[in-house]
């Protein structure tokens, strides 16, 4: 396994360098050496620091509108210009001391009040569904790959076929065909029935591989139960994997969740959510590029963030199981 | 070879079996009656039951089931008498809101999402395997790591933002594409390429990225195996090594995942065709969604599940004709 340092060439957020010295060459043997050379990569630093931000956004919410001033559902027909078919006042779409990313075109809703609020709606469904889709994922993953035979066949082939699924236009059809009461409880349980075959795929194997090791084998022969093993023997050896895997699903969450919503199946307004309002700038991208731009760039950089630091626990993980 | 075949076949037919049924279960308990909509305002609870009668809604589930099977392989006839609407084979349903067949709606749309789908397909084949290979080539230097970043970028842009983003900035501000307009090919093949442009760059951007990681890892691990040292030993020119003994193996996984992707794209990208406003199968699931018309919800999402299902099983084939391995493993 060889660690390769791969720097990222990401504008603005991550700074562009990284530290270019090579891996610590001693075997980061305890978790505090992996969060040492967690914290020396400066792009995985940088994206932690954009997604609790964003947490922060989320959790105060009410606190930062107040800020501000205005609300997340709150029409300011003083800041949109009816002659001009409700386009915002101002540079940049109406951007000033008293709109701090400007208002919507029409109604005049305060943008940030909106991404603040939108921030929190992402964040629930996307963190709710990846929990769920872990613990599904795990429970599944491994149940199968520890009893094998029926079980196993009939978990894998349930994975399989949920694979085979077109995934997004399958929700899509779901969702349109649910009453809407509760878009957000549903989205995190459409999301899950579709994603944790994903994970449970890999938890499986491992538990195939793990199961014929001799400290499973010693705990057998100690007269440990199946659920003793697995839980106490075989899931701590998973947890580098789970800890991978979930992170990079997050970013998949966040963009599904902000599709849907964009599509229009998934969160309802009044309610905001980043991608519904992506949606609703598409007729005014020409004129008022700042309705989309904002939404957009929080949305693609909390993707982005989550995926790099995916990438970069992945490799850290790796490059740390290499050694030791 | 033929066991084989025929097991793919049957395990095919089992999965497209339970798609159809789990669709259907989905939208018979949840969609709104239908006949409430055929009915329209001024409607009474017998003229509902009549209509229910007539389009079969009363029968219990199973029987609707069955007639539904039944339309996809020969046709059926909605009501009777007079009014009857005839729905030939492969019947999808029928859209009492457009008073359309399905399969009607989605075969006029289908031309343009095919159009998107293989331009698209062809970008990001190009792109992302060549991206793959110069980062392979310069492992750990600069190209590589640029392009490390630029597939993670790839990889997180929302479709949606990339499109009004490249809207915006090629089409309001540099004026470099005209504003899409919908033309034939054969009336004006620059606005066509230049409609057709932007929907294919984005629908490939995030498919490149993913292509140019799976085409490096493979590149980079394929030539540390023995057999390329050993072609290199026996003095092997790099070009011959590279053709012959690194680019099969490494290129191979590659054709997997293409083909559930392209089958998936086959049936109609959602998001691209809807902010480019093409009038393609996903525009059309797109709009009945907003217009809660749910025949064409259902055509759309089993025609999609047909493409993939189907897409799987002749990547299967395809790879037993491209990897020896598997062939010798299957015949065993």
């Amino acid at each position: 396994m060889t660690f390769t340092p791969t720097e990222l060439e990401v504008e603005g957020a991550a700074g562009g360098e990284t530290a270019g010295e090579p891996a610590p060459s001693s075997p980061p043997a305890s978790g505090r050496r992996l969060v040492r050379a967690f914290l020396r990569d400066r792009a995985a630093v940088a994206c932690s620091a954009y997604i609790l931000l964003v947490v922060l956004m989320a959790v105060f919410a009410p606190l930062l509108v107040k800020l501000s001033g205005y609300g997340p559902l709150e029409f300011d027909q003083g800041a949109v210009d009816p002659n001009l078919g409700g386009l915002p006042l101002g540079w940049g779409g109406g951007i000033g001391a008293d709109h701090w990313f400007g208002v919507e075109p029409g109604n005049g809703r305060d943008i940030f009040a909106r991404i603040v609020y939108g921030a929190r709606v992402s964040m629930t469904i996307a963190l709710l569904a990846t929990a769920l889709t872990s613990v599904l994922g795990v429970v599944f993953g491994l149940v199968a790959g520890y009893f094998g035979g029926r079980v196993d066949m009939v978990i894998s082939r349930v994975m399989e076929f949920l694979m085979a699924f077109p995934a997004l236009i399958f929700m899509i059809a779901v969702l349109s065909a649910l009453p809407a009461d509760n878009r957000q409880v549903l989205l995190v349980v459409v999301i899950s029935f579709f994603g944790w075959p994903y994970l449970a795929r890999i938890v499986r194997g491992q538990t195939m591989s793990l199961k014929q090791r001799e400290f499973v084998e010693s705990a057998r022969a100690s007269g440990a139960s199946s659920a003793q093993i697995i839980f106490k023997e075989i899931l701590p050896n998973l947890s580098s994997t789970i800890i991978v895997m979930t992170t990079l699903a997050v970013p998949g969450y966040v963009g599904t969740e902000a599709g849907l919503s964009f599509l229009g199946v998934g969160v309802v307004p009044p309610t905001p959510s980043w991608g519904q309002m992506i949606a609703s700038s598409v007729p005014w991208y020409a004129v008022d590029p700042a309705y989309f731009l904002f939404p957009g760039a929080f949305l693609f950089l909390l993707v982005l963030s989550f995926t790099v630091l995916g990438d970069r626990i992945k490799k850290i993980v790796e490059s740390g199981e290499g050694r030791a | 070879m033929i066991r084989v075949l025929v097991n793919r076949l049957l395990g095919m037919a089992v999965v497209l079996f339970l798609v159809c049924a789990f669709t259907y279960v989905i939208f018979f308990v949840l969609s709104p009656d239908p006949a409430v909509q055929i009915c329209g305002k001024n409607c009474t609870p017998e003229a509902i039951d009549q209509i229910r009668a007539n389009l079969g809604l009363d029968q219990p589930f199973w029987t609707q089931f069955w007639t539904f099977l039944g339309g996809l392989f020969a046709g059926r006839t909605y009501g009777t008498g007079a009014n009857a609407i005839e729905c030939v084979a492969p019947c999808l349903g029928y859209s009492f809101q457009s008073s359309q067949p399905v399969t009607d709606m989605i075969l006029q749309r289908l031309p343009v999402s095919v159009t998107v789908a293989v331009g698209a397909a062809v970008l990001w084949l190009l792109a992302g395997v060549s991206a793959g290979l110069v980062s392979a080539v310069r492992e750990g230097r600069f190209a590589d790591r640029f392009i490390a970043g630029l597939t993670l970028t790839g990889m997180s842009v929302p479709n949606y933002v990339l499109a009004l983003s490249l809207q915006f900035l090629l089409v309001v501000t540099l004026g470099w594409l005209p504003f899409p307009q919908a033309v034939a090919f054969g009336d004006d093949p620059g606005q066509w390429f230049a409609n057709f442009l932007m929907p294919w760059i984005v629908l490939s951007i995030g498919a490149a990225a993913v292509y140019t990681r799976l085409t490096r890892a493979n590149v980079i691990e394929t030539l540390q195996e023995n057999y390329v040292r050993t072609a290199r030993a026996k003095g092997l020119s790099p070009g011959l090594v590279w053709r012959r003994h690194a680019l099969r193996p490494a290129l191979t996984p590659i054709v997997t995942i293409f083909g559930m992707d392209f089958a998936g794209l086959l049936g109609g990208a959602l998001i691209t065709e809807t902010v480019f406003g093409l009038n393609g199968v996903g525009k059309l699931a797109a709009d009945s969604i907003t217009k809660n018309d749910q025949p064409v919800i259902m055509g759309v999402t089993l025609l999609a599940a047909f493409l993939v299902v189907v897409g799987n099983m002749v990547v299967d084939l395809l790879y037993t004709a491209i990897d020896p391995r598997v062939r010798v493993g299957s015949s065993a």
